[in-house]
């Protein structure tokens, strides 16, 4: 008797915790944070509604870093301002030596541009190895750049293209310098209230040639490192050297020394492989579970010599 | 404020609406509120790609949208493939070429397809295994899924497709 009833007493258990578990996810089915999202349809309204919330809010824009953050609840801000439907922030424009870009272009049209493709074939190629193609249908090239994740690529493409990053706030514009935008991991030089709206990007000059290179365990996957390059040659030797590195460091950064190499000793495989080797003693990468810091350092190496060789390559210079 | 709000959206040609609160995800909304179950969750943070909806034309990861974000888009998922009991040309190459086995991945796997290969006017079996690379399978394996969707790109694009043994 005594075993029947507590058998039907864990069976009555099991059903009353079945049952409030299942109440419990029927009220509660989501992933995310409690949190309210504000659509404004304008830039100005926008602007004036992250300047009234200050830390409280955090501008949507992609949502393809920000969303798994917030559906793990690593961040928990109390309201989103959707940037989705303001008109006029996602573009690309010819503006003589340079080319305008809005913050909300996504990726994919970055990618498919037949302008980007022609004055700057770096940022389409680093454009293509970004995630996957639907994270390139929403993700922004604002989005991208305001998140500065290390391992990204338009970080180490905007370093070495010498972009202008325009953010704007109720108190007005400022231009940033892609050298000064970055500060650390995750961090940039934009206060709270100020929203990336553009991003210049200067045309490829001519004889130069490009590369973006990166390497990920998986397709798709951050680059446990990548190089972006561009060199400007006359006459076979480099006048312009352009080198920037992600994944190797609390920011993506240039470097500088590897540059200074090519520009003065050229492409040729002596010169190519002291910097990579000066590009692996600049960078001062992190461990984590995809990859030891000495691998990726070493990786940082082998991605520079990579990225100058086909640069130079698309340059007509190495063969 | 953070009170649900209804949202009106054309589902596979069916004007739906139902309500959502702010934080709902789409994925959530399509299954949970509109019924449409087809579209299957995995990983809820944009890695797996099993939810992979078509959004105003483009693959899109549901999970990471949210469903209020949904208002007047026109959705196409799983669901709107088949017409009647005649499946999608795909999902019959995906049948013949057994590129499913439980199935899970499958609905996902179809949307991000149909979105490569009606993009593009010509694709390597490179370009397909790069793009297909947006979803995980984690049982039947990749050869059957690859093999399905060079077949589809042959019929859309109307040509054979450039093997990776193929010179020049």
């Amino acid at each position: 008797m005594g075993v029947i009833a507590v058998a039907g007493l864990t069976r009555i258990t099991g059903w009353v915790f079945d049952v409030v578990s299942e109440l419990q996810k029927r009220a509660n089915p989501v992933k995310p944070p409690l949190l309210d999202i504000l659509a404004p349809s304008s830039l100005a309204e926008a602007l004036s509604l992250l300047s009234e919330h200050g830390d409280a809010a955090r501008p949507l824009a992609g949502g393809q870093s920000l969303v798994p953050l917030l559906n793990f609840r690593l961040s928990r801000p109390d309201i989103l301002v959707d940037l989705n439907r303001i008109a006029n922030l996602a573009y690309i424009k010819d503006v003589g030596d340079q080319i305008a870009i809005g913050a909300m272009t996504r990726e994919r049209a970055i990618e498919e541009s037949d302008l980007v493709r022609q004055v700057s074939p770096l940022l389409q190629e680093a454009t293509t190895q970004i995630a996957h193609l639907p994270i390139r249908s929403r993700g922004t090239i604002g989005g991208s750049l305001a998140n500065a994740d290390p391992a990204a690529e338009y970080p180490a493409v905007v370093l070495a293209l010498e972009c202008e990053i325009v953010v704007q706030s109720v108190r007005g514009e400022r231009r940033i310098k892609a050298a000064d935008f970055f500060e650390d991991i995750l961090t940039t030089a934009l206060a709270p209230d100020e929203l990336l709206t553009e991003i210049t990007v200067p045309k490829a000059p001519v004889g130069s040639g490009f590369a973006f290179v990166e390497i990920a365990r998986r397709h798709g996957d951050y680059a446990l490192a990548g190089v972006a390059a561009q060199i400007t040659f006359a006459n076979g030797a480099p006048t312009d050297v352009r080198l920037a590195v992600c994944g190797a460091g609390t920011t993506a950064s240039r470097l500088t020394v590897a540059e200074e190499i090519i520009q003065r000793y050229g492409v040729g495989a002596e010169a190519i492989k002291a910097a990579s080797d000066a590009a692996a003693a600049s960078v001062d990468p992190m461990s984590d579970l995809h990859a030891s810091a000495d691998y990726r350092r070493r990786l940082a190496g082998v991605m520079t010599s990579q990225a100058v060789e086909k640069a130079a390559q698309r340059a007509g210079v190495r063969s | 404020m953070k009170a649900p709000r209804s949202v009106s959206l054309t589902v596979n040609g069916d004007a739906l609406s139902g309500d959502a609160s702010p934080r709902m995800l789409f994925s959530d909304f399509l299954r949970d509120v509109l019924g449409k179950t087809g579209t299957h969750v995995g990983c809820e943070h944009g890695v797996c790609g099993a939810c992979t909806v078509i959004v105003d034309g483009v693959a899109v990861r549901s999970c990471l949208m949210f469903a209020v974000q949904a208002e007047g888009a026109d959705v196409k998922t799983v669901e709107g493939l088949a017409d009647g009991d005649e499946l999608h040309p795909l999902q019959k190459l995906f049948s013949e070429h057994r590129a499913l086995q439980c199935g899970y991945c499958t609905p996902g796997m179809l949307m991000i397809a149909i979105d490569l290969v009606n993009s593009s006017d010509s694709l390597s079996e490179q370009d397909i295994k790069v793009g297909m690379s947006a979803a995980l399978c984690r049982c039947t394996g990749y050869e059957g899924i690859i093999k399905a969707v060079a077949a589809y790109a042959e019929q859309v694009h109307g040509k054979p497709i450039k093997r990776e043994n193929d010179n020049g």
